[in-house]
């Protein structure tokens, strides 16, 4: 791995920096121009946003929402890493568990997740628990299918390699099938932390019981028409899935990156 | 129909694989071999060559047990078999050693001695220094020698090869055949070779064996008449290239029929 120097990394993203300040621009723009004072409730600008997040009071508020809602999302998706790469290797281990269990993963991922959230309180609570099953539920897709085709691409040739030398079912999945499949698993992992935010996000906003999180949070702003800490707090809701995506394109990079070209 | 007269080599009479009337016909209907009499014995480097789809793999793949003839009897005389692939088939994750040690691995040999199997081995198909080298920061030839040196791992009495030089340029494969000769004189196991080069196949073996497809059968055999070690330069001399011919037409006039 090669470190980027600053000069060339700036010179690389300033496509992305122009698009952020004309993003800014277009927000001054909507909230000076557009709406009227007495509308402008409806879009604070940008520096209102910036100094209610510098202030104690806000700051505080959402960052211990921020730890209840990071420690739900990052339970969930360790459980949903376990049970999707288990679900995975079983389905492929034997043709007729994956024609009896693919059906359901890909199930899982067409329910509306949204119309069970009612269900999931009444059946489990509206605490920390009941949090995480949506949070697993959410994330758990990506991990399976991606597993499930890493597992399966692996070259002929190095399986009959194996095959030759009688090694055993579980030889093959440690020794060959599992390495093959990291950058895929990885690539799964990464899209799943994405969505056990948006699933730790979506519980909270419904249950709204327990330690409050980012979502209880975002529900009270609105409710209370506070519009820039209700924009602080989205922000920081999108700057905690950006660096949790950042965070396993990391990892996939530390495990696989010598010899896949793991892209970040 | 053969022109060159039988000359012994080292004529060990220990038989190592023996075909008899093989067949296979896969489960779709296609018939891939029919009446396949082959015997390679100890000391021996046996080529087959034949046309793209002739079922020469199929050989191969049957003799190393990962196909099962549908008719025939297969008779093996060793269980060190060496088994190089038309890919170098190296694990991506693993250095050059790590991958040679893997068959080794495979067998439970504890790690000091598959390390030193490995770095013996790594010796012989020189690519000693690259040890480290992961597979890609290695060229086309390079990889196929880690291939190989991972089989020579296992010691074989009986070395399998599946059109291994294929997918290389001309200037390696020659290389590499140069070498798979020393390795073959100085290791003493017996190849059967696969490829669809004829001038490969006459270089390297000491009998060459004409197949012809649909299905495929044994059209022709030619013992080769040079001793080993070979000089690389026969390649160049008039009788080598009137074998070449000789194999050549067989090839074309089985592929006719």
């Amino acid at each position: 791995m090669t470190r980027v120097g600053l000069v060339p990394r700036l010179r690389r993203s300033w496509p992305s920096i122009l698009v952020f300040t004309a993003l800014i621009g277009i927000w001054y723009f909507i909230s000076y121009v557009l709406l009227a004072e007495k509308e402008r409730f409806l879009m604070r600008p940008p520096h209102e946003v910036a100094q209610k997040l510098l202030d104690p009071a806000v700051a505080g508020a959402i960052a211990e929402a921020l730890w209840s809602s990071a420690v739900v999302a990052l339970t969930g998706l360790l459980i949903a890493i376990v049970i999707g790469m288990v679900w995975a290797i079983a389905m492929s281990q034997a043709r007729w568990i994956e024609r009896s269990l693919f059906p359901y993963a890909v199930v899982l991922q067409c329910i509306p997740i949204l119309a069970l959230v009612p269900l999931i309180g009444f059946w489990f609570g509206y605490d920390f628990p009941a949090r995480v099953i949506v949070c697993v539920m959410i994330a758990l897709f990506p991990v399976v299918s991606n597993t499930l085709f890493g597992l399966q691409s692996v070259d002929r040739g190095q399986r009959e390699l194996f095959q030759l030398q009688g090694a055993t079912r579980w030889i093959v999945l440690s020794k060959l099938e599992l390495p093959t499949a990291l950058p895929a698993i990885f690539a799964g992992m990464r899209i799943s932390a994405g969505l056990s935010v948006v699933g730790a996000i979506v519980g909270d906003f419904f249950f709204r019981r327990g330690s409050p999180g980012l979502g209880s949070l975002i529900s009270n702003y609105q409710s209370r028409v506070q519009g820039a800490e209700l924009f602080a707090a989205i922000i920081v809701a999108s700057l905690f899935g950006v660096a949790i995506f950042i965070l396993f394109g990391w990892l996939g990079k530390r495990v696989v990156g010598s010899w896949y070209d793991f892209n970040s | 129909m053969s022109i060159a007269p039988p000359v012994p080599i080292q004529t060990t009479t220990r038989t190592l694989l023996e075909f008899s009337n093989l067949a296979m016909t896969f489960p779709d209907g296609t018939i891939a071999l029919s009446g396949v009499d082959l015997t390679v014995r100890a000391g021996e480097f046996v080529t087959v060559v034949g046309p793209s789809g002739c079922g020469k793999s199929t050989l191969l793949r049957i003799a190393s047990g990962l196909e099962k003839a549908s008719e025939g009897t297969v008779d093996i005389a060793t269980q060190r078999i060496g088994y190089v692939f038309q890919d170098a088939t190296l694990l991506p994750w693993r250095d050059v050693q790590a991958n040679v040690e893997l068959l080794a691995e495979l067998q439970w040999d504890t790690k000091r001695v598959r390390s030193q199997k490995a770095r013996a081995a790594i010796d012989l198909v020189g690519l000693a220094g690259f040890e480290k080298h992961l597979p890609k920061q290695l060229s086309g030839g390079m990889k196929m020698r880690a291939s190989l040196a991972r089989s020579l791992t296992l010691e074989p009495e009986l070395f399998l090869f599946d059109e291994p030089f294929g997918a290389l340029d001309e200037i390696t494969r020659e290389r590499l055949n140069d070498e798979l000769l020393s390795l073959f004189a100085a290791q003493q196991f017996a190849g059967l070779f696969i490829t669809h080069s004829v001038s490969e196949a006459v270089y390297l073996s000491t009998r060459v064996i004409v197949m012809s497809g649909r299905p495929g059968h044994i059209v022709d055999e030619f013992e080769v008449p040079f001793g080993m070690p070979r000089d690389p330069d026969i390649r160049f001399t008039a009788e080598f290239a009137s074998l070449v011919g000789d194999v050549s037409h067989a090839l074309r006039e089985g592929h006719r029929l």
